[in-house]
């Protein structure tokens, strides 16, 4: 993975690049597996690897596949970045070490969802129950979410292919 | 891509089963992990293969674009719906339990239906998307050439 990482800022071929990240997102898949996370990785390998990697090259073809030299100097964004990740990394020091049975999201509605979601919703997979029930109006905001992207995807790209259309009819 | 003889038949061969797979993680998500956004993903991630080995017409021709739109709005309608229709027999909004003559069951059949609505837009949302993208300017096929 961090191989993949440093190709990735270290090439100027985009089409390299696009390549990459789709094997960096199939890495970070196994890793999901690895942590236990099966339904996260098929997403991930989904979505990351497959979809977006192809959406990537789709957008490649409408603008060529070279990067254009950097004109400015990089320095005050590396030095953003680097600050912004120190933050991070300080605030992670506080969190409870993984798995740690005491954290406080282990304590908090978990136990209850453990214990009572079987009888109560007859669902084996406990992750299912949470989600659809417990936290149903979250996971309807996140299907509105992804249903205003790609409305927003829509509007954005089909207006553009609509005026061309109207062009083709007039030479036609 | 019309002469990737290996592609096109060990795609044809492939999709079918990704698509089976996709339904099993849509349907079987109570049981095994998964649920809607996964198989929706997976069931896109098929016809986005497919268009891109044989052309994003022959997709199109699968499924019209205009069944897609449908279907993005549809799946936060069946969503948000059967929060109406548990709101209508005289539950809170999203509560499950009145759905069926006992609570448990009726939940389990509320999260069958609002999973098959999340995995319907999401599908959706991902295949109009690509459709969008790839349906602009050269296709990818004809770059590859």
């Amino acid at each position: 993975m961090v191989l993949a990482v440093y190709l990735i800022i270290r090439l100027h071929n985009l089409f390299a690049i696009v390549m990459l990240s789709g094997i960096y997102s199939l890495l970070a898949a196994t890793f999901f597996v690895i942590v236990d996370a099966v339904d996260v990785a098929f997403t991930e390998a989904a979505v990351g690897a497959g979809i977006s990697t192809v959406l990537m090259l789709g957008a490649l073809s409408l603008c060529g596949r070279h990067e254009k030299a950097a004109d400015r100097s990089t320095l005050l964004p590396l030095l953003v970045v680097v600050v912004t990740g120190a933050a991070l990394v300080y605030g992670t020091l506080d969190m409870p070490s993984y798995g740690d049975p005491d954290a406080p999201i282990h304590q908090h509605v978990a136990p209850y969802y453990l214990k009572k979601a079987q009888t109560e919703t007859t669902v084996p997979n406990i992750v299912t129950a949470v989600l659809a029930s417990y936290r149903g109006y979250d996971t309807l905001g996140e299907v509105t979410v992804i249903f205003t992207a790609g409305i927003g995807v829509l509007v954005l790209l089909s207006r553009i292919r609509l005026g061309r259309r109207k062009e083709d009819e007039d030479t036609a | 891509m019309s002469h990737h003889l290996v592609v096109r038949v060990v795609s044809k061969l492939m999709i079918p089963f990704i698509l089976l797979f996709g339904l099993y993680v849509q349907f079987h998500g109570d049981f095994g992990p998964g649920g809607g956004f996964q198989a929706g993903v997976i069931f896109a991630a098929a016809f986005v293969l497919y268009a891109l080995v044989y052309g994003l017409d022959n997709a199109k021709r699968i499924i019209p674009e205009k069944y897609i739109r449908m279907g993005v709005a549809l799946g936060v309608l069946i969503f948000a719906g059967t929060g109406v229709a548990s709101l209508i027999l005289g539950g809170n909004y999203l509560d499950y339990s009145v759905l069926k003559h006992d609570a448990p069951h009726g939940q389990h059949l509320g999260i069958f239906i609002v999973e098959f609505g999340v995995g319907l837009t999401v599908a959706s949302v991902m295949i109009v998307i690509f459709f969008a993208f790839a349906g602009r300017g050269h296709k990818i096929d004809e770059m590859e050439e």
